[in-house]
């Protein structure tokens, strides 16, 4: 985005963090315009409004708003660990949608806009190794759905991203499978999305064709296979 | 090829992962071990997602980033801006942390150095869990340990390097054949005199006088107006499939692709102007081109012969190699400027030889013989492209191996960083 000129403001959990990023976009990209950096953590419904209010104020008005933060843990310690099974849901879902919610009323005050947000083919189907982020993600793409049905006519346009495997640090550690997409990749394929107001973005886009065969199959199949 | 079962956990914050993952690997083209986790260690930090630019002075060309932004990236981002990678290897795809921990090398040795010589500070998380700054005049027995000193000295968390001002992006090249192999090394000697950036193909499967005929290439960056005035279209990108099976690339073919090589270029214009790909990485345009060597793979034996010994060490050493039907399928020699002071650091006066050698039964044997070789000629190999070299080898090739383990030892005293090179050199 920013190599292309757009004018950007990041919110993040670590200001110093932020800044360097800012640094990272300035030198690759001179002649876009940074608008600045606030603290949004999506653990801390206070900070959303705060965050949105300074991005506005950088910025001077809202096109497009994107949330791509998100936790993700194992089954197994999700399991055995109730207190950050609270913490994963609350921020893929509880707090991810109040987050929306606010940007959403910002977005239309203006007239409309662009709500960009990370789920994942993870919330298409109940499935073993992902119950609980699963269902997170499950309801947060239904949310999104319902936005768009909602609201389209009254000019937000909603794109709910669904990356399947891509090599980033939540991946890290685990064996990709063929298919496996690159962070710069996807990105590509989301911004194509967003400035033609893609509903739903498969990314890579094999992963389309892949859950097309998912959500096809019975019941009975997917206990089986364990996938 | 050495395999070595592990995995690479990767973060953008890279800082946090090495705290967990003390040692670090870049994009992991190193030939041999290099980076690969020692037996024991299951996991390895990948840097690649750590790769922002922290800093960039349009004046001077001082660049400082995260050790995961790789050549490729830098190449894209500043060649159009007029700046280039002071020294670069011979492929787009080694980040800046890779580049400093290999202290590489490329066809301006004998007038830049190596990328150490450029470097003017790195960020290194070290093995008591201290995240360090060194440069020349800061913690220098880090900073000299870590040029060339394979990620063992701690994991490089960015680097500050000088970028250089170049004309254009392309370069004015002279190839010139030679019928053999001493006169390969006399010329490549007397262009490396006159021109900034010099190499050698050569033949090592060339019958009798001829064994050792080749190509010298002499480039230097071209002026604006002297650039093409049409750009061929890109060509369709070509790429390696799968493993191909052991019969592609056997002795009587690479020997007639040798020889057409070699009459190619006695038949093709001396000169010309090419792109920086073409010159500096002709292999990159062949995606996967290792897959050539089939599953069982090859390793690459580079080891530096030095000027003292005069020109015949070259001869000797290729005539071993013919003498033990080595099927070496790849061979470039390059004359090398001064030692830098990394303490590692490969390269020193003389002159160097890489090889590619197919992996088969007797691969270990020959590169024993090899080493031998070099030892006697008061020569060494170099690490990043080393697989099979032995413990007292490499002790009796590097007088400086002490002094590196003492800092190294100084830096990280529980001994937590290592890597499969280092237990299998070094012993920890």
């Amino acid at each position: 985005m920013a190599a292309r000129g757009d004018e950007l403001f990041l919110l993040g959990r670590n200001l110093e963090d932020l800044q360097a990023s800012v640094a990272d976009l300035t030198i690759r990209a001179p002649r876009s315009a940074h608008a600045g950096i606030a603290l949004c953590d999506l653990e801390k419904p206070e900070t959303f409004e705060p965050a949105l209010d300074a991005a506005e104020a950088g910025l001077g008005k809202l096109d497009l708003v994107v949330v791509t933060a998100a936790l993700f843990a194992a089954q197994e310690r999700l399991e055995g660990d109730p207190a950050l099974l609270h913490r994963l849901l609350s921020i893929d879902f509880t707090n991810t949608v109040l987050f929306c919610e606010l940007a959403r009323k910002r977005l239309m005050a203006r007239g409309g806009g662009t709500l960009c947000v990370f789920s994942s083919v993870a919330g298409e189907r109940g499935r073993t190794p992902v119950v609980m982020y699963g269902a997170a993600k499950a309801g947060l793409t239904r949310y999104l759905e319902g936005l768009d049905h909602r609201f389209r006519s009254q000019g937000l346009v909603t794109v709910c991203v669904k990356p399947g495997f891509v090599r980033t640090s939540m991946t890290s550690g685990l064996p990709p499978p063929p298919f496996a997409g690159s962070p710069d990749r996807v990105a590509r394929q989301v911004l194509y999305a967003i400035d033609r107001g893609v509903p739903v973005v498969y990314a890579p886009p094999m992963w389309s064709l892949i859950m097309f065969v998912v959500r096809l199959l019975p019941r009975s199949v997917m206990r089986r296979v364990r996938f | 090829m050495p395999v070595v079962p592990g995995v690479e956990v990767r973060s953008e914050d890279l800082a946090g992962l090495t705290r967990e993952v003390p040692f670090a690997r870049g994009l992991g083209r190193a030939y041999g071990d290099a980076a690969l986790p020692a037996s024991g260690e299951s996991r390895v930090a990948g840097t690649t997602l750590a790769d922002r630019i922290l800093a960039f002075d349009e004046t001077t060309g001082v660049l400082t980033a995260e050790a995961g932004l790789s050549l490729d990236q830098v190449c894209q981002l500043f060649l159009p801006r007029g700046y280039f990678t002071p020294v670069s290897p011979g492929t787009r795809f080694v980040t800046l942390g890779g580049m400093v921990a290999c202290d590489v090398h490329g066809k301006n040795h004998h007038r830049e150095g190596t990328f150490g010589r450029h470097v003017l500070g790195l960020t290194v998380r070290v093995g008591d869990d201290r995240i360090v700054t060194c440069s020349q005049a800061e913690n220098v027995d880090l900073f000299r340990a870590t040029i060339g000193g394979m990620g063992l000295t701690g994991a490089i968390l960015d680097v500050t390097v000088r970028l250089v001002r170049v004309p254009s992006c392309w370069l004015c090249e002279e190839r010139q054949p030679v019928d053999h192999l001493d006169e390969c090394v006399e010329v490549l000697k007397t262009s490396s005199a006159a021109w900034p950036m010099t190499v050698a193909w050569i033949d090592c499967l060339a019958p009798g006088r001829a064994n050792g005929r080749g190509v010298i290439f002499r480039g230097r960056w071209a002026q604006s107006e002297e650039a093409p005035r049409r750009v061929d279209s890109p060509t369709w990108p070509l790429s390696v499939p799968f493993a191909m099976p052991g019969f592609v690339l056997t002795r009587p073919v690479v020997r007639s692709f040798n020889a057409l090589n070699y009459w190619r270029h006695r038949w093709r214009k001396p000169r010309g102007i090419v792109h920086v790909d073409q010159f500096f990485y002709p292999l990159d345009a062949i995606a996967h081109w290792t897959r050539l060597y089939g599953s069982r793979g090859f390793v690459q034996y580079q080891c530096i012969l030095p000027e003292s010994r005069g020109r015949d060490a070259v001869r000797r050493f290729l005539d071993l190699l013919s003498r033990r039907r080595g099927a070496s399928f790849l061979g470039v020699i390059k004359d090398c400027g001064a030692e830098g002071s990394g303490l590692l650091s490969f390269p020193k006066a003389g002159t160097s030889v890489a090889l590619d050698i197919p992996m088969r039964s007797d691969t270990q044997a020959l590169v024993d013989a090899l080493n031998e070789l070099v030892i006697a000629e008061g020569g060494r190999i170099y690490l990043a492209k080393d697989a099979l070299t032995r413990a007292e080898q490499f002790r009796a090739m590097e007088p400086r191996l002490d002094e590196f383990l003492a800092i190294r030892r100084r830096w990280d005293p529980k001994g937590r960083i290592r890597s499969a090179l280092s237990l299998r050199l070094f012993g920890w």
